[in-house]
């Protein structure tokens, strides 16, 4: 499995001088299977260079949206295949206790905010909403499960014959615990993220900012790396970073953090434009 | 998904009541009290943590309650129950003794947890004690 991070920046892009290492495009995954097959994890920002890098011989594409705030659709519009009718392009993303899927996509969709609406949309659009149960699109085995962040949100697991990834970019499971983490049973998203070889997860504050932000849906890296570990995950990457963390600001965030938790699994920071081939070592 | 994990909706639900400072049970959608706060811990007279997860036939028997004549009520008619049975609120006012002996009055408000795309979770019970 080919995975490649073209946003790694959370809640609103933030692109500048003092970005350029992390990059300032919100969330976006590429997970590229060895038959072709194409996932695409959150709609940020980044989701227009990948469209464009795309092979244009390319048929089928799925989006797997966590949830729908802005950060994590407004490339959507943005991304080249919508705009192909000779390409199916499927959207995967949760609907509310009130909307259908396609009523929460139409409200970013749609004027005032977008010029296009999503009937208008030239490709052979299919929508789908999860939690559904696994499903399987391709080579890839995908599950779904609502974990705790403000509104609809799901993590995704996918998983190959030899590989699995684990999707969180907004996930707070510490929010009401007095002692993070409690026991495997009793955390938010455990069953997403248990044993996968790379987990991507939300990683926006540092311990000194989570205190003023509890219960805006996000992690801490101290907490993040908590749930990693709880997880017995095999490589961890932090990710959703803050908009106002510099590229020095997360060097030195992440290494402290990594220094006083010295996990069993390897840290690799979310960077824009990171690549990782899972189960490529035999 | 490989490993056994509660629903988000229980989990915050549990983190909701650990902050609070009225008892409160949680049950799954078969009756078992999957958690109960401190201050519930005080009416059982048994710490969670000692306990963990108890079937219905089991805490059942952990409290006797009763009606203001004392006689007993049978578990179909306690308020957790018809919430889980009927998905719908109920209330109630009655006696109860836990393992500590003291008899005491309490009220319950019990209502359904009823989850995205409309799962049925269990069910919640907020006790109150009446002072008389």
């Amino acid at each position: 499995m080919h995975v490649a991070l073209w946003g790694t920046r959370g809640s609103l892009g933030s692109p500048g001088a003092e970005t350029t290492h992390y990059g300032g495009n919100t969330s976006c995954v590429e997970a590229r299977g060895t038959e072709g097959t194409v996932l695409v994890l959150d709609a940020g920002t980044g989701i227009r260079r990948l469209g464009v890098a795309l092979p244009r011989s390319l048929r089928r594409v799925d989006i797997l949206l966590t949830h729908l705030h802005m950060d994590h659709i407004q490339g959507l519009g943005f991304f080249a295949p919508l705009y192909n009718p000779e390409v199916e392009v499927h959207i995967w993303g949760p609907a509310s206790t009130t909307l259908n899927l396609r009523n929460r996509l139409m409200r970013y969709l749609s004027p005032p905010l977008f010029p296009v609406r999503l009937r208008e949309l030239p490709c052979h659009l299919v929508l789908h909403e999860v939690p559904c149960g696994d499903f399987d699109i391709g080579e890839f085995r995908i599950s779904s499960m609502l974990i705790g962040h403000p509104g609809p949100t799901v993590g995704y697991r996918i998983t190959t014959s030899r590989a699995t990834l684990a999707y969180m970019p907004d996930h707070e499971p510490a929010l009401g615990v007095q002692q993070f983490p409690l026991s495997r049973e009793w955390t938010s998203g455990y069953a997403v993220a248990a044993g996968v070889d790379l987990l991507i997860h939300d990683a926006q504050y540092s311990s000194e900012e989570y205190p003023s932000y509890i219960g805006w849906g996000h992690s801490s890296l101290v907490h993040a790396l908590a749930f990693a570990t709880l997880a017995e995950v095999k490589q961890f990457v932090p990710f959703h970073h803050d908009p106002a963390h510099t590229d020095e600001d997360l060097d030195r965030l992440i290494a402290e953090a990594a220094a006083v938790a010295r996990p069993a699994f390897s840290i690799t920071p979310g960077v824009e434009g990171a690549v990782f081939d899972l189960g490529s070592g035999g | 998904m490989p490993m056994s994990q509660k629903e988000i909706e229980v989990i915050l639900t549990r983190q909701l009541a650990s902050s609070l400072a009225m008892p409160i049970f949680i049950v799954d959608p078969q009756g078992t009290l999957i958690f109960y706060n401190e201050p519930a811990e005080m009416i059982l007279g048994l710490r969670f943590d000692e306990t963990g997860e108890m079937p219905v036939a089991e805490w059942a028997t952990v409290f006797t309650p009763i009606d203001q004549a004392g006689s007993p009520l049978p578990p179909d008619v306690l308020p957790l129950t018809i919430a889980l049975r009927e998905h719908r609120p109920a209330h109630g006012d009655f006696y109860i003794r836990g393992l500590d002996l003291v008899l005491r009055h309490i009220e319950v408000t019990a209502f359904p947890l009823i989850g995205q795309a409309d799962r049925d979770l269990g069910a919640v019970a907020l006790f109150w004690e009446v002072n008389t």
